[in-house]
């Protein structure tokens, strides 16, 4: 009972990040990767994603300060941080990362740096929520989970 | 999967029709009746994924596993470069991100399709038309929009047997039976079977470039062609002769006159050479230039080839090609040019090595090797092709590729130019791109011209720069040049130094076919290289190519590539023709309009006007190796020519338009030369 009643909670904080626009269909796709070869693929993906991404964000938060703002540079940055979210299904993160990158294109160096906060803020937000949930899933075990997910 | 392909190989080279060079298990690939196809395929895919993001390269090589293909990832261009030069059959795809901080992703796409032929696919966030034009344009197969789903990647098997299928037909399915037992067991148990044939064309060759004629065009039946030095050199000559407006497939392949080549082999390659201009002469001028060119595509082509006839002549009157294969510069010659004689295979040194360089097979030892003349089968076939090969597309871009890298403007250009010895692109590598484009078409007309002498400087009048000239140099063809200098960093050394020296050594030699007016032409022993050796010349500095010495026996010509190379792109600085010679050193003036080509001669000498006011880049004129450098480009003879014929033009843009004659692509610039 406890194990399903730990499935099912696993299966709604799932179903409830997908439902929050927190992830998209992409992170399925991951999910369908994970096979028992290779259990833990999402996560491992997931925290790849986090530790590479850090950098992205410390460079642009750099950028960010310098003056005048280079807004190519910046948009550049951004381009491949928003590669990386979208790869994961970083949904809210990747819908920030566009209006940065339109703020970019318009110049609009407040825009930016507005939404550059957004940005980083999702970002922080996805990472606790998944972090509590593979460690949820862990608990009832990978396998599970993902079939649970399925 | 080696081991599904091993299996199937077997299956395959049974098949004479299978694509053979398919990966191993593509019976299916194979063209012709490959009915054995294994049920591996497409298991056992071997794929190269190349991203910088490590998470997408994370989750593309889980899911390219789950397709059940053999993944090699890396995150920097260089290093997947390195690695496809090490294992020539090693892949079978190569999957490749758009935005990567170490090197352009269009780039590599180049580089890769010139060097490897592979399919190539682009991917990227970014879905906008502009870049996915820019992945269609530079030859990529396929292009997929991140994030990428595991169903759009289970497909990607199909450009390798379209591929395959493509070369493979074009090869006489009788010969290729045979080549295919030959080849499929060595081959194949090796490697794939894409690597193997080519392998196994390439090992050809170096045995005997000249007793091998046959062998290569059998093993090159067995999966695809390879467009080596020699052959590209061939097929330019021969387009040369007929010139552009009448290169079709059937004639060339009649002139080319190499056995177990199909005129499917013929037209395919022959598109891939007309791209290749095309995207010389748009990137380079939309306007003038391009519209010489484009009107007549063909006719830049045929000046390519042209040029590398005059080349081939060149080198063959030069002697010190010695290498060329003896085949093909015989055939060469027969179809290009009367030459025949002088064509020793001497000229295909330069050439090959060039393409060697740029293929990296043999980077820098080769080029020694061209100098000795014997360019080393290999080389001196390659080289040639080079020569012949691409049409200046190759050649530009590969000069602008090197040239960029700095190392040698010249050394680009000239390996352009070789590369287009090398096969694919004649690339005369003449001065980046734009003189490239010049100078191909230079030297493709001269070629043509010169039945006897290397570039009539008269005829050079072919070349009309509006011929090839518009393409090359338009734009400063950057894309060439970019190529080339890319490639230079590769084949700098490679790049057809040559264009220096094996012109010029052979000029002396070849000056007897040559003499005609001490232009160039004669001048530029073609060494194979095609008179963008001017842009090796600069190129070459850094390289040595062993071609150096072409001597640029002409007197004159070899310093001014060289200078001119230093500028820009060398291109043609080749022209040896220390008078006209702009070339070398400046010219690069792309700009101009990519006088470049060769015609150079005018623009050398008295710099007609024509030739986009700069310099002639006499490059290419081989000869003129300013100094040797003939770098040898040799692009793998087999680029995609248009690629690095953009990259050249790029790359000349970039350089602010380097010499422009560097295109100086076959010796037209000759004229110039006080030979």
């Amino acid at each position: 009972m406890e194990r399903n009643q730990m499935h099912t909670q696993v299966a709604n904080t799932r179903k409830s990040l997908f439902d929050q626009g927190y992830l998209d269909d992409q992170f399925i796709q991951l999910e369908e990767l994970q096979d028992s070869s290779n259990p833990n693929f999402v996560e491992e993906v997931v925290t790849l994603y986090y530790r590479d991404s850090a950098r992205f964000l410390s460079n642009l938060d750099q950028a960010l300060e310098k003056r005048p703002l280079d807004f190519s540079k910046l948009d550049n940055l951004m381009h491949q941080f928003k590669g990386s979210s979208t790869s994961i299904g970083a949904k809210k993160v990747k819908t920030e990362c566009t209006h940065f990158r339109n703020y970019c294109s318009a110049r609009n160096a407040e825009g930016c740096k507005r939404t550059f906060q957004n940005v980083k803020k999702e970002y922080t937000t996805l990472r606790k929520k998944l972090e509590a949930y593979f460690q949820m899933s862990r608990q009832v075990g990978p396998v599970e989970t993902a079939c649970q997910a399925r | 999967m080696n081991l599904g392909g091993g299996q199937v190989v077997n299956k395959q080279s049974m098949m004479p029709g299978s694509s053979g060079g398919s990966w191993k298990s593509s019976g299916t690939s194979g063209g012709g009746g490959d009915g054995g196809v294994p049920d591996q395929f497409p298991s056992g895919l071997r794929v190269l994924v190349v991203d910088d993001d490590s998470t997408c390269l994370m989750i593309l090589e889980k899911m390219l596993r789950h397709c059940k293909y053999e993944v090699t990832k890396c995150n920097r261009a260089e290093v997947a470069l390195s690695f496809l030069r090490e294992n020539k059959n090693g892949f079978d795809v190569v999957i490749s991100d758009v935005h990567m901080p170490d090197m352009d992703g269009f780039k590599l796409l180049e580089h890769i399709g010139l060097e490897m032929d592979l399919p190539v696919i682009m991917m990227s966030a970014d879905d906008s038309k502009s870049v996915v034009m820019k992945g269609v344009t530079h030859g990529a197969c396929d292009y997929l929009i991140k994030p990428v789903r595991i169903e759009a990647l289970r497909n990607i098997w199909q450009h390798v047997v379209r591929k395959r299928k493509h070369e493979w037909k074009d090869f006489d399915p009788s010969a290729s039976a045979d080549e295919h037992k030959q080849s499929e067991e060595p081959d194949y148990s090796s490697s794939a079977n894409e690597g193997h044939n080519w392998k196994n064309t390439k090992r050809r060759k170096d045995e005997d470039d000249e007793a091998d004629e046959r062998d290569e065009s059998s093993s090159l039946k067995k999966l695809r062609v390879v467009w080596s030095v020699e052959l590209h050199q061939q097929f330019v000559a021969a387009v040369n002769q007929l010139g552009i407006d009448k290169a079709v497939p059937k004639k060339i392949l009649e002139l080319m006159n190499v056995p177990g080549l199909t005129r499917e082999n013929v037209a395919s390659h022959l598109q891939k050479y007309r791209l290749y201009l095309r995207r010389l002469s748009g990137s380079q001028h939309p306007g003038g230039m391009n519209g010489g060119f484009m009107g007549g595509p063909d006719a830049g082509y045929g000046s390519i080839s042209s040029l590398n006839g005059l080349d081939l002549q060149a080198l063959a009157a030069s002697g010190q090609l010695g290498q060329l294969p003896p085949q093909s510069l015989a055939t060469l010659q027969a179809a290009a040019l009367d030459r025949s004689n002088n064509a020793k295979s001497t000229i295909s040194v330069p050439v090959i090595d060039q393409r060697n360089i740029f293929s990296f097979e043999n980077p820098k030892s080769r080029y020694p090797e061209v100098q000795s003349q014997h360019l080393t089968n290999n080389n001196s076939s390659k080289q040639i092709n080079l020569l012949h090969g691409i049409p200046t597309n190759m050649e530009p871009k590969q000069f602008v590729s090197l040239h960029q890298s700095g190392q040698h403007s010249l050394g680009s250009m000239n390996n352009l130019v070789l590369i287009q010895m090398g096969g694919q692109s004649q690339i005369h590598v003449h001065s980046q791109s734009q003189t490239q484009s010049q100078a191909q078409s230079n030297v493709n007309t001269h070629n043509g011209l010169r039945s006897n002498e290397m570039l009539p400087r008269g005829g050079v009048v072919d070349m009309a720069p509006t011929v090839y000239n518009p393409v090359v140099s338009v734009s400063q063809a950057s894309p060439l040049v970019n190529f080339s200098m890319n490639h230079k960093t590769d084949s700098c050394g490679t790049s057809y130094p040559l264009g220096g020296s094996l012109g010029i050594s052979s000029l002396p030699t070849a000056s007897s076919a040559l003499q005609g007016d001490g232009n160039l032409d004669t001048k530029i022993p073609r060494k194979g290289i095609v008179p963008s050796y001017d842009i090796f010349n600069d190129l070459n500095q850094n390289r040595d190519w062993g071609l150096p010495d072409v001597g640029l026996t002409f007197d004159q010509s070899q310093h001014t590539i060289q200078s001119g190379l230093d500028a820009s792109n060398p291109l043609l600085l080749q022209h040896n023709r220390s008078s006209g010679r702009d070339l070398g050193g400046q010219n690069r003036n792309l700009t101009s309009d990519k006088v470049v080509l060769s015609p150079g001669f005018e623009s050398r000498i008295h710099h007609n006007g024509s030739n986009v006011g700069q310099p002639r880049n006499v490059y290419v004129k081989t000869e003129n190796d300013i100094d040797g450098s003939c770098h040898n480009t040799l692009y793998s003879e087999q680029y995609g020519q248009d690629d690095l014929l953009a990259a050249i033009l790029k790359q000349q843009q970039q350089e602010g338009v380097g010499p422009e004659d560097e295109f100086v692509f076959d010796g037209y610039a000759l004229d110039d030369l006080p030979v």
